[in-house]
């Protein structure tokens, strides 16, 4: 191996060099997992107690902090368009202007950045947890395909339930800016509801969902990956849950920008 | 013992394993230096070896969990460094690897883990799985733990259910990944038994990595020493103990020789 210089812009350089290699050798795994767990999906056995298990994980279980998240960012989207609209007499718009910042783009991204933090990161220690204790050479060596058994059951089960996380997300942030318009600031229920649906089209439901589900694919895969490339004992475990939560919060904002760019 | 294991280096019916000029290294460390070995059919070859003399990383070069930087790995006519993912799959069920700490399936039970392999390539009768079940525990001298988690489990007891997984297939090429460490030596002896009890029931190939001479001297045909990267002696039992190579005689003395010592 070639010596490292030490100081000057060479050093720099070298340091640089390597940063890009680490950086495209991790976008390789990534697109690696993705691709192979999209092919590994239409390969028998087809393991459906798994992939409920997975459902029921990623979905079931993160309700209430999509909940929780989704209604009070409901709720004081309500409490700042309000505040900010009287200034202009435009209150009657605070309905609209929930229901379309929530369901295009807040209730998708939030739910993304929440089960990343609850399900990429547990994906993530689960994997490498396999990786450092010999499990997954166990099912290499059992003719089993690791991506075929663990991983197309979680990308496939995030793909599915983001969306479905989404849609209540989108109901109940709803209900929080109802809340607070009707509850704190006495607006009129009726007027609210009406205002809420009347310029809501089903494409604005429809084009967060879609970011959700592919919300979904990044946490997943990026959790995936970084598990099942795993190395280094414990620290390596900790290391990889930690990286997992941060590259897919990152993976999920920017991807969010040209979704958004694109799907509008 | 079989009459042919007793002429070393040439294989009893044809190789059934065939490693050809293997090399391997991770980053700067050179970990396998070039490695010729044949095992035939049903013969049972002991590797041994001090620590980081590359056994493990040898191993799983034979069931294509490593891939070499040179050299082949044949299997019963399969070159698992050419052969298309599809067939390295399918020629791992024909065998079974017990690994150093069991690698069992820590969220699934006893029960669970060794009907796993079962479940996934033979059948899914639940009947037939659990009766295969007990078998295989009954095998390692653990008979009604099937409820029990890995976690509820001594080390030793970990390594005998991980070996109950690998011969649930009933394989034709048993791995042993050190397979008595840390085992007292009543269990040593089992796990011996059962390796000599597959071998002759069922003609099974068997490599095993150990650092226990009692356990190489009982189910080896040939005891192969490694010492960094290479095959230094290979040789039957009786050869082996009586060897005059230096390094195999400090190894069985149980002496550090002058060359390792720091």
């Amino acid at each position: 191996m070639a010596e490292r210089p030490s100081a000057g812009p060479l050093a720099w350089l070298d340091h640089f060099g390597r940063s890009v290699l680490a950086a495209l050798d991790e976008l390789g795994r990534f697109f690696y997992i993705m691709s192979s767990s999209v092919l590994w999906s239409f390969r028998r056995p087809f393991d459906g107690a798994e992939l409920l298990r997975q459902m029921v994980r990623v979905g079931w279980d993160s309700i209430p902090v999509v909940f929780l998240t989704c209604l009070f960012t409901g709720m004081v989207l309500a409490l700042q368009t309000y505040r900010g609209f009287e200034r202009f007499h435009a209150e009657g718009f605070v309905g609209s202007v929930v229901a379309l910042s929530l369901t295009r783009e807040l209730a998708p991204v939030l739910t993304g950045l929440m089960v990343a933090g609850r399900v990429g990161s547990a994906m993530a220690a689960e994997l490498g947890t396999m990786r450092v204790t010999e499990q997954i050479d166990a099912l290499y060596a059992m003719a089993t395909e690791p991506i075929h058994y663990l991983v197309v059951p979680r990308v496939n089960a995030s793909i599915l339930m983001l969306p479905v996380l989404t849609i209540i997300g989108d109901a109940v942030g709803i209900i929080g800016g109802w809340l607070i318009a009707v509850g704190l600031f006495d607006a009129n229920s009726y007027l609210y509801v009406d205002r809420t649906f009347q310029f809501l089209e089903v494409n604005d439901v429809t084009s967060g969902l879609i970011k959700a589900a592919f919300f979904g694919l990044i946490l997943s895969v990026t959790g995936c990956a970084k598990g099942f490339y795993t190395a280094g004992g414990a620290e390596g475990v900790g290391r990889a849950t930690t990286s997992a939560v941060v590259t897919a919060c990152l993976y999920i904002l920017l991807s969010d920008f040209f979704l958004t760019k694109v799907l509008f | 013992m079989p009459a042919a294991a007793s002429t070393p280096h040439a294989a009893p019916t044809g190789p059934m394993i065939s490693v050809i000029g293997l090399v391997k290294s991770f980053g700067a460390k050179q970990v396998l230096n070039g490695i010729d070995l044949a095992v035939g059919r049903g013969e049972s070859l002991v590797l041994v070896g001090g620590s980081g003399a590359g056994k493990s990383v040898f191993i799983k070069h034979l069931i294509g969990l490593i891939q070499p930087d040179e050299g082949h790995v044949v299997v019963d006519g399969v070159d698992l460094t050419l052969a298309p993912p599809e067939t390295v799959l399918a020629l791992r069920k024909r065998f079974g690897m017990s690994f150093q700490e069991g690698a069992l399936f820590d969220s699934k039970t006893v029960f669970d883990n060794i009907a796993f392999p079962i479940l996934r390539h033979r059948t899914r009768d639940r009947g037939q799985v659990a009766a295969r079940v007990r078998e295989c525990l009954e095998l390692v001298r653990l008979p009604g733990i099937e409820d029990k988690m890995p976690s509820e489990l001594s080390g030793g007891m970990r390594r005998r259910v991980g070996f109950a997984r690998a011969i649930a297939l009933e394989p034709e090429i048993l791995l042993f990944d050190e397979p008595t460490t840390g085992l007292d030596p009543i269990n040593t002896a089992a796990i011996g038994n059962v390796i000599n009890q597959l071998r002759s029931e069922l003609g099974v190939t068997a490599v095993t990595i150990t650092h226990d001479m009692n356990l190489a001297r009982r189910i080896a045909d040939r005891i192969a020493m490694m010492r960094r990267g290479r095959i230094l002696s290979i040789d039957t039992p009786d050869l082996f103990q009586r060897s005059d190579n230096w390094f195999v005689r400090a190894f069985l003395d149980g002496e550090v020789p002058e060359e390792d010592r720091p």
